[in-house]
């Protein structure tokens, strides 16, 4: 069953007519990514579409910013979109958890699917959708909290009550900061390095239990050291969670993820998705002779 | 399709991922909404406050406005029965001549005062006269006319100098702190070329600095000017001893608005009330256009600069 | 040689008016305090601590001044702060742009109506609507807090006093925890909204911590242009030297009894006592002034080091250097 066969309002978005049943998701809900993992092997070996975007494209009022980008992004891989600056592989990753929407003008055509559901629908909730999609940015941007608060803060807002110290442990852990942290866990978050603050945003993102985490350039403010603490532990979480890095760095691409994206700038100088495919493919065996001229380093 | 969630791309939406509220999310936005509409009240509260204030002068003051009012010296305040003929000519020629001393004074005190910190302080200097100029901007409008009659007006007499100085007290910091934010923010470079190429201090200030600062500073100025021609407080020890006629004479009290308004009121007469509201409403609707004229004013010759 | 000279005369005209402004500081203190000495020798700091004012039988003690001026404009500053700080969040993170560029100059018109007008609406308007509506209600409703009393029949009173403060401070803590509140980064909010935060959990949780000391200050600022104002609240506050926990009741203000009362003078103790009330309302702006100063600077300083984001390629602390 291809996707042209199916009526479109059931694939894109169940409409709000009266039968649809409106699902409440209690518990389930806080782990599905964890749930889903671990599931048979087949899941494994078919997978699984996490993000389906179809002919999406940007404007900021008048000024259209990427357009024609069709991609799947498949469950717990890790997908690198790669670029020149200013071909709109951030905006495409800010897309992804609607990050853009309070930006004034922003419009997004095409239709972007989040297992199946389309994530600018009218009944798509905003807040929602972001505790689902978790994101980590460019500059680290810890609050101004002690570390415990930075990572307790959203699950206390989320309900997540019980065992806050376990769950901002786990959270660390995960993260690889607890062993630099766990004796200040009182004190302010801004008293970190960077790259130790990075690894915080990191942490406050999973604490809550995402499905996905989107990293926009997570590693491009950061010493080479920082940097290879970052891509350690990305190839930890991406076991557990579905994992969109955007990168201008092209070894980091080539180290950490399992597709690459191309993304550049087409003859309208409007960004565009040249090429996607899996990263070894991509890099060594580029199909696109403006992929081979960007990562042969004839520009960018 | 049982267990096994489906598993090829564009299988349809999986409901395990339905993007509608789910946990304690309703609870949540509700809070945030709820929220929202307070701070929605709160702007519609301030604003209607100005609405409902310049509506309720408008309706008592409105149909006093006459040539007569507009023109005509004070109505003598002595207690009689029968009409009470007279407006507030003098006080309006007061108010212009008070705001003219005040600004003579308060204007070059200000520019100077900027400059000084911004050319030739140092960031010590700097902080000391910016503490005062703030302290000065908060002090109570009312401790400025004691210090004038204290000063000057309790020796040598009530006189408009006298009352325009203590408005120059309220002025100065206004005028000061403004021309101080628009000479920083002209750009560095421009000091830098005209340093560069020998220019003397004194002429890149006066023939460059200034030039470029001087919207800032007229608006400034209006708006300062638009501030003191309100104030009571300064002129009640200092400017208080006129007559209902015209008078220019510096040297003696000229009538101004906001004291006449203030005695019409005080009086008790409701004829004289009712043309206190004539005297409110001008004074409150003149002070407001000019408010939104200078702001206007600034934000369109700002954008023409690209500032 | 003339340019040297012209720099000259420039560099001390500037420093005559920087000096100017310091100066005249000091001798409104000198002089308003040189005032109040035969008030001051008379009756000393008891002047501040009993309660009783009569010109006519010459006593003077003016406590129930300070309790009204402080009353008043700690009621004032407590409405207008949370209308304020509403309305500062209105305009920087929830209004779009076009609707806060209109609402933002007529909030701060507010602050622009002269004190003598709003006096005069005080008298005729609100004085009228709060003894008939807003007194009867806090009474019945909250009555068991002795500050909402039994209402008079006018409205002239403290709460009325407060209620006009309250137009002209609600412009000014709005105006400046709006422009407070753009300074919040983006970054930090984008943080807290990528984590499924509501916006009310993004200021509550990112936007109010930040910039809580900032606000503080706004309100002291408050506070300061509420006690010192003067003919406004001499027009609704009722005039009377007593001091009541009945908020409904009247009572004066020191900034009021001295519009009221300086220009018609009974004795020289009278004048003098008028001045020594000037310099206690001078002493609480200064404090005031030099308080919300105090905590805005600091606030600077800390929010220079927050608002920066961490810098690139730093793996030392971002504290070690406030940049």
């Amino acid at each position: 069953m291809s996707l042209s066969d199916l009526p479109i309002e059931t694939a894109v978005h169940p409409r709000p007519t009266g039968a649809r049943p409106r699902l409440r998701l209690s518990d389930r809900a806080l782990a599905p990514a964890i749930e889903h993992a671990a599931l048979t092997p087949e899941v494994v070996r078919a997978p699984q579409v996490v993000f389906e975007s179809r002919d999406v494209s940007v404007n900021y009022g008048e000024k259209r910013a990427v357009e024609h980008i069709s991609m799947d992004i498949h469950r717990n891989k890790t997908t690198a979109l790669i670029g020149p600056s200013g071909c709109g592989k951030s905006t495409f990753l800010r897309c992804l958890n609607r990050m853009n929407d309070s930006i004034p003008g922003f419009r997004l055509g095409g239709e972007l699917l989040y297992h199946g559901h389309n994530l600018y629908a009218p009944q798509a909730n905003r807040v929602e959708v972001r505790r689902r999609i978790g994101m980590v940015f460019q500059k680290p941007n810890p609050f101004p909290k002690s570390i415990h608060d930075n990572i307790a803060w959203a699950a206390r807002n989320l309900g997540m009550r019980d065992n806050v110290d376990e769950r901002v442990e786990r959270a660390l852990r995960a993260a690889a900061l607890w062993d630099e942290v766990k004796d200040r866990l009182k004190s302010s978050a801004l008293g970190l390095s960077g790259g130790q603050q990075q690894r915080l945003c990191i942490a406050r993102a999973i604490a809550i239990e995402p499905d996905v985490l989107l990293l926009d350039e997570p590693a491009s403010a950061l010493d080479p050291i920082a940097t290879a603490s970052i891509e350690d532990l990305i190839h930890e979480l991406k076991v557990t969670y579905t994992i969109v890095i955007v990168t201008h760095n092209m070894q980091q691409a080539m180290r950490v993820a399992d597709r690459t994206a191309f993304f550049s700038l087409d003859e309208t100088r409007i960004g565009t998705l040249i090429e996607y495919s899996d990263t070894d493919k991509l890099f060594s065996r580029p199909a696109d002779t403006r992929t081979h001229a960007y990562i042969t380093g004839q520009f960018g | 399709m049982s267990a096994i969630p489906q598993l090829s791309a564009g299988s349809g939406p999986d409901p395990a991922y339905a993007l509608v509220a789910s946990g304690n999310l309703r609870r949540r936005q509700a809070k945030s909404r709820a929220f929202e509409v307070v701070t929605l009240a709160a702007a519609g509260i301030a604003v209607l406050m100005l609405l409902i204030l310049v509506y309720y002068a408008a309706s008592r003051g409105l149909s006093q406005l006459s040539f007569s009012f507009l023109f005509g010296t004070l109505p003598l305040l002595n207690g009689s029965v029968g009409p009470l003929p007279g407006g507030i000519g003098p006080a309006l020629a007061g108010t212009v001549e008070l705001s003219l001393i005040g600004t003579i004074v308060a204007l070059p005190v200000g520019v100077l005062t900027a400059i000084y910190v911004s050319e030739f302080s140092g960031p010590r200097g700097r902080r000391v006269v910016e503490t005062y100029l703030n302290l000065m901007a908060g002090l109570p409008t009312i401790i400025a006319g004691v210090f004038i009659a204290l000063l000057i007006a309790n020796n040598l007499g009530q006189s408009a100098i006298a009352g325009g100085l203590a408005l120059a007290i309220v002025e100065v910091p206004l005028i000061a702190r403004a021309s101080l934010e628009s000479i920083s923010r002209v750009p560095g470079t421009l000091r830098e070329a005209a340093d560069a190429l020998g220019v003397a201090r004194w002429r890149t200030v006066l023939g460059v600095i200034l030039p470029t600062a001087s919207n800032s500073i007229v608006t400034a100025t209006i708006l300062a000017v638009a501030r003191a021609a309100g104030e009571t407080a300064p002129l009640l020890f200092t400017c208080t001893l006129f007559s209902q006629n015209y008078a220019f004479n510096p040297l003696h009290s000229v009538a101004s608005v906001p004291l006449e308004l203030f005695s019409l009121m005080e009086s008790g007469d409701p004829q004289a009330v009712d043309k206190a509201w004539g005297a409110a409403f001008l004074l409150m609707v003149t002070i407001l256009i000019v408010n939104i004229l200078a702001r206007v004013w600034l934000r369109r010759s700002e954008r023409k600069r690209g500032l | 040689m003339l340019d040297a000279r012209a720099n000259r005369t420039l560099k001390w005209l500037a420093f005559a008016g920087g000096a100017l402004v310091f100066l005249t500081m000091f001798a409104i203190a000198y002089k308003v305090i040189e005032g109040a000495t035969m008030a001051f020798d008379k009756y000393g700091l008891s002047f501040m601590t009993h309660m009783s004012w009569n010109a006519s039988a010459g006593t003077f003690h003016a406590s129930s001044f300070i309790y009204g001026s402080v009353v008043t404009s700690v009621v004032s500053v407590v409405i207008s702060a949370v209308l304020g700080v509403s309305i500062g969040l209105f305009l920087a993170l929830m209004a779009p742009r076009r609707v806060a560029a209109v609402i933002g100059p007529l909030v701060e018109m507010l602050a622009a109506i002269p004190s003598v007008v709003l006096g005069l609406i005080g008298i005729y308007l609100i004085c009228p609507f709060i003894a008939s509506t807003i007194e009867p209600a806090l009474h019945t409703t909250l009555g068991f807090l002795p500050i909402f009393g039994a209402p008079q029949s006018v409205g002239n009173s403290l709460f009325a006093a407060s209620l006009v403060l309250v137009i002209m401070v609600v412009p000014i803590i709005a105006a400046l925890t709006r422009d407070l509140f753009l300074t919040v980064p983006r970054e930090l909010r984008d943080g807290a909204e990528a984590l499924g935060s509501t916006r009310w959990e993004v200021i509550r949780g990112v936007v109010l911590p930040t910039t809580s000391s900032g606000v503080i200050a706004a309100c002291v600022l408050g506070f300061g242009r509420a006690i010192g104002e003067a003919i406004a609240v001499s027009q609704v506050a009722g005039d009377q030297p007593l001091a009541h926990l009945n908020l409904f009741l009247g009572g004066n203000t020191l900034a009021s009894a001295l519009a009221l009362q300086l220009p018609n003078p009974v004795s020289n103790l009278h004048t003098s006592a008028l001045f020594y009330c000037a310099a206690i309302l001078f002493a609480f702006g200064l404090i005031t002034n030099l308080i919300a100063q105090r905590i805005s600077r600091s606030f600077n300083r800390s929010h220079v080091r927050r608002v920066r984001p961490a810098k690139p390629n730093a793996s030392s602390a971002i504290s070690a250097s406030p940049q």
